[in-house]
């Protein structure tokens, strides 16, 4: 535990010295913050939600998960700082959850500071508290099932582009597999379904916390992680 | 302290390291030298546990890699070849997680960071980010995290690759004094540091250990012999005795069904040992110089002290942003 702890503080801070974290931050907050507000006045400010910045939100929740995570592990190889940490008297999963875990603290920050487009709405008008609270509980698992996705995909290259091409096309294949739905036949459609990232967002952004859909976002995030020490086990072997 | 057994490592097709067993004794410097791509590296990379071998067993402080690699590590002080830095950090903060990834306590590490610091001669830099270093300082810190949990065994992966001259001899002087305590395994291409250095050497090539000795008997070792294979049809002990005979043969081992002929580098045997053979009555079905000598595996060592400027010196960038 005190391992993991300190691993995951190590990659918090290394995060916050990185410009990326920033710029990140910055681009996300921009782009929603625009999509929340012509929203709002779209509707003449009629529906007091946060569907504005929920739409683009969670695709691009999933493109900056990529970018978070492209330099999680892959840095650490090419840095040779690998070897420091895998001949240290620590587990491979202890340096998983680490780097899991930090990296979380700042997608957590991420949406943190995108607090305030509900308290916008708290402060001028009546919005309807339920399905905001359940979004931010989707949206926290959707980036942390992608964060476990991102993870991954730096594990298996020491190139950082590599890697988040990895986990963008693995998140986006998730996410659309649910739009072939209508497309196949109802039993198919229904397997697609509960494999897509996107279906399983959905009941969140309504006010429903289904326990079919937090398990399998835990169970993609276990999923991952699990890949993720395998494929480190697999590196020593060859 | 050491003890490393029957170790093979494939990469894949690639041999990498061909059944190679040594020990280091508790307090002994030893040296591991040998050409580069001889396989030093592989075979640190599966002493620290880095690789898992794919045959072979490791021991380090009675603990085995394979069953116990995490008690084991705990013994081992590592700097790669490559120097494992985080450049977005300070000496003292980077210290500060090497120590505690290792187990120690915050407090420990906080005073025991003054005395790494000092044996390194980081005082002034330990507020430097490691970005901002230059190669030789970026080197010491590497040793500093290799020392800084006062572990029992050290392993350097080439201790003094691309510094400068003033450096290497302080960085010597510095293993020397580490040795004192430590039991230390360094491996070089370069032969006079090994002698300057080590205690005892293990020269390894082509992932095989060709010679192990002594530093006193390196240069026996290194005027050594040139051997030759015959493979004679006749009485084994008298072809051995006739053969010892030649004028200039060292020695003839005979090992079913040849007979090996160590003569000296510099002189040809192979006429006379074919005209003894035939004097005998016997006939010779083969004959021919067995692998690669000593001599040539030092050739391609490097003998002489300071000719690395040559060789690749890879500096990051300062600027360097991390994405």
């Amino acid at each position: 535990m005190k391992n993991i702890g300190l691993i995951a503080s190590k990659e918090f801070r290394s995060h916050l010295t990185s410009p990326m974290a920033y710029i990140v931050t910055f681009v996300f907050l921009l782009i929603t913050g625009t999509f929340f507000s012509t929203y709002l006045t779209g509707t003449g400010y009629t529906d007091t939600s946060i569907a504005g910045f929920l739409n683009p939100g969670n695709l691009l929740l999933l493109l900056f998960a990529s970018v978070l995570t492209m330099r999680l592990l892959a840095e650490e190889k090419k840095m040779g700082t690998w070897e420091l940490l895998l001949t240290a008297p620590v587990r491979d999963s202890e340096v998983v959850l680490g780097k899991f875990l930090g990296s979380l603290g700042i997608l957590l920050s991420m949406l943190a500071l995108t607090l305030y487009y509900p308290l916008l709405l708290v402060w001028f008008g009546d919005p309807d508290i339920g399905p905001i609270v359940t979004s931010y509980i989707g949206l926290i698992l959707l980036g942390s099932s992608a964060m476990a996705v991102g993870l991954f995909a730096s594990s298996v290259t020491s190139n950082q582009i590599v890697a988040a091409v990895i986990s963008g096309a693995i998140l986006f294949a998730l996410w659309f597999v649910g739009s072939a739905v209508a497309l196949v036949p109802a039993n198919i459609g229904e397997l697609l379904a509960y494999v897509s990232l996107m279906h399983n967002f959905g009941d969140f952004t309504v006010g429903i916390i289904d326990t079919r859909a937090i398990i399998y976002y835990l169970s993609i995030i276990a999923l991952f992680l699990f890949f993720t020490i395998r494929s480190i086990e697999t590196g020593r072997w060859s | 302290m050491i003890r490393v057994q029957n170790l093979t490592k494939y990469y894949g097709e690639r041999l990498a390291l061909d059944d190679i067993s040594f020990n280091v004794e508790k307090g002994e410097i030893l040296g591991l030298l040998g050409p580069n791509g001889a396989g030093k590296t592989t075979a640190m990379r599966i002493i620290t546990s880095f690789l898992m071998p794919t045959r072979g067993d490791v021991w380090v402080a009675d603990c085995n890699m394979a069953e116990n690699s995490l008690e084991g590590r705990r013994h081992i002080g590592y700097l790669p070849e490559a120097i494992p830095l985080y450049t977005d950090v300070t000496v003292r903060s980077y210290l500060e997680f090497s120590g505690r990834i290792r187990g120690m306590d915050s407090n420990h590490v906080k005073t025991r960071i003054d005395d790494v610091v000092e044996l390194c001669r980081l005082e002034e830099y330990i507020d430097v980010l490691i970005g901002k270093l230059s190669r030789g300082f970026r080197q010491r810190v590497g040793v500093a995290q290799a020392i800084i949990h006062e572990p029992e065994v050290m392993i350097l992966d080439e201790p003094t690759l691309g510094i400068d001259p003033i450096q290497v001899s302080q960085t010597r002087q510095l293993i020397k004094d580490l040795g004192q305590e430590h039991t230390i395994l360094l491996s070089s291409h370069i032969l006079p540091e090994v002698s300057m250095t080590c205690d005892r050497v293990v020269i390894i090539h082509e992932g095989r250990i060709v010679a192990e000795d002594k530093i006193e008997n390196l240069s026996t070792i290194i005027t050594g012999s040139r051997s030759i294979r015959l493979e004679v049809q006749g009485p084994a002990g008298e072809v051995t005795t006739k053969l010892s005979n030649i004028k200039g043969v060292r020695q003839v081992r005979y090992e079913e069904p040849h007979h090996f002929v160590d003569c000296p580098p510099e002189q040809d045997l192979r006429p006379k040992l074919m005209e003894a053979i035939v004097q005998g009555g016997w006939i010779l079905l083969g004959m021919e110089a067995v692998e690669m000598s000593l001599e040539d595996i030092f050739l391609e060592l490097t003998t002489e002290e300071y000719d690395e400027d040559e060789e690749d010196i890879f500096v990051e960038d300062e600027g360097d942003v991390e994405a």
